[in-house]
């Protein structure tokens, strides 16, 4: 007789518990943690880490020219860098945690860090 | 179990003491090995069957050749299950032409975790666990692996964990429909020996 393989109590329970994690995660990782510290890396060292909370321009020395990057309402952006091709000008602000922008040419970047750093959950 | 019996001819082998080298080495199989080899190549078959779906993102696949561990698990135990999966990451990494690259040793590291979950899991009591719970901890143990390899080594960024529930949740379906698969493949051969 053709019976579908009936699952047995406990897998039901494994299931539910695989769901639940999944979703678990989803929000962990997914909720997009505001960020409340900017990183500026220039030539790959920390050239300032700043704070979201007050507005400012910021001039970045690069082996191109300055970068100018302003913060403001928590949220970050490049506003002029001297490469050529304007991608990290083009990114706009960034406003999550874990959000980077680079100016590869001009060797500039600005990294968005918050509270707990998000890799923590993937300490396993 | 013996994979690989070595026997010399004659008295052969460094400690006699006559100096010659060894006149044969034979290599005799076990009906164990036999069994292990055929099941390995199912599941390469089946790893190679899977090369060729198309997938929207990389590292998410079905796990097919995962159900020929799982009957290998309930029929012949864990040992025959680990030379199975072991033997199925190295060849089939021979056939897709990735030995050695970074993508065999994420598969490498997912089948070693998922064998050491699957080895305490089937300890759970057996009236109420069945081959879909061990296919769905070992499916998670498998992605925790290569997450945790691609992490350290390939991608050290905090950003990868924005693809983890993805990633869990692909883990948590194909793991479930594995699982299935494979208690309906047990459920229907009867005869064969019973779980150890």
């Amino acid at each position: 007789m053709f019976v579908l393989y009936p699952l047995k109590v406990g897998d039901y329970f494994t299931v539910l518990a695989g769901l639940i994690s999944v979703v678990w995660l989803a929000m962990a990782l997914w909720s997009g943690a505001t960020a409340d510290k900017a990183i500026i890396r220039s030539g790959g060292k920390i050239f300032r880490e700043v704070s979201l909370l007050e507005n400012a321009e910021i001039s970045v020395p690069g082996p191109l020219g300055s970068s100018i990057i302003s913060i403001q309402n928590h949220q970050a952006r490049i506003t002029s860098d001297p490469s050529p091709r304007q991608y990290c000008v083009r990114q706009g602000w960034l406003k999550n945690a874990g959000e980077i922008a680079i100016c590869l040419p001009n060797q500039v970047s600005i990294e968005l860090t918050g509270g707990p750093k998000k890799y923590d959950s993937l300490n396993y | 179990m013996t994979a690989l019996t070595t026997k010399f001819g004659g008295d052969g082998g460094r400690g006699a003491g006559d100096g010659k080298p060894p006149a044969s080495i034979l290599l005799s199989a076990s009906a164990e090995d036999h069994h292990i080899a055929r099941m390995a190549a199912v599941a390469l078959g089946l790893t190679v069957l899977e090369a060729a779906i198309p997938s929207p993102l990389p590292g998410v696949k079905p796990g097919l050749a995962n159900i020929v561990v799982l009957i290998v698990l309930a029929r012949y135990g864990w040992r025959a299950a680990a030379w199975v999966s072991l033997l199925r990451v190295v060849a089939g990494s021979l056939l897709m032409g990735s030995f050695l690259a970074p993508g065999f040793f994420l598969s490498l590291v997912g089948a070693l975790l998922s064998l050491l979950v699957l080895a305490a899991s089937r300890h759970l009591p057996q009236r109420w666990f069945g081959c879909v719970t061990h296919s769905i901890l070992a499916a998670f143990a498998h992605i925790a692996g290569q997450m945790l390899v691609v992490y350290l080594w390939l991608i050290p960024h905090s950003g990868i964990a924005y693809l983890l529930p993805i990633f869990a949740a692909a883990a948590l379906v194909f793991g479930t429909i594995n699982g299935i698969i494979a208690a309906r493949f047990i459920a229907s051969n009867a005869d064969c020996p019973p779980i150890t």
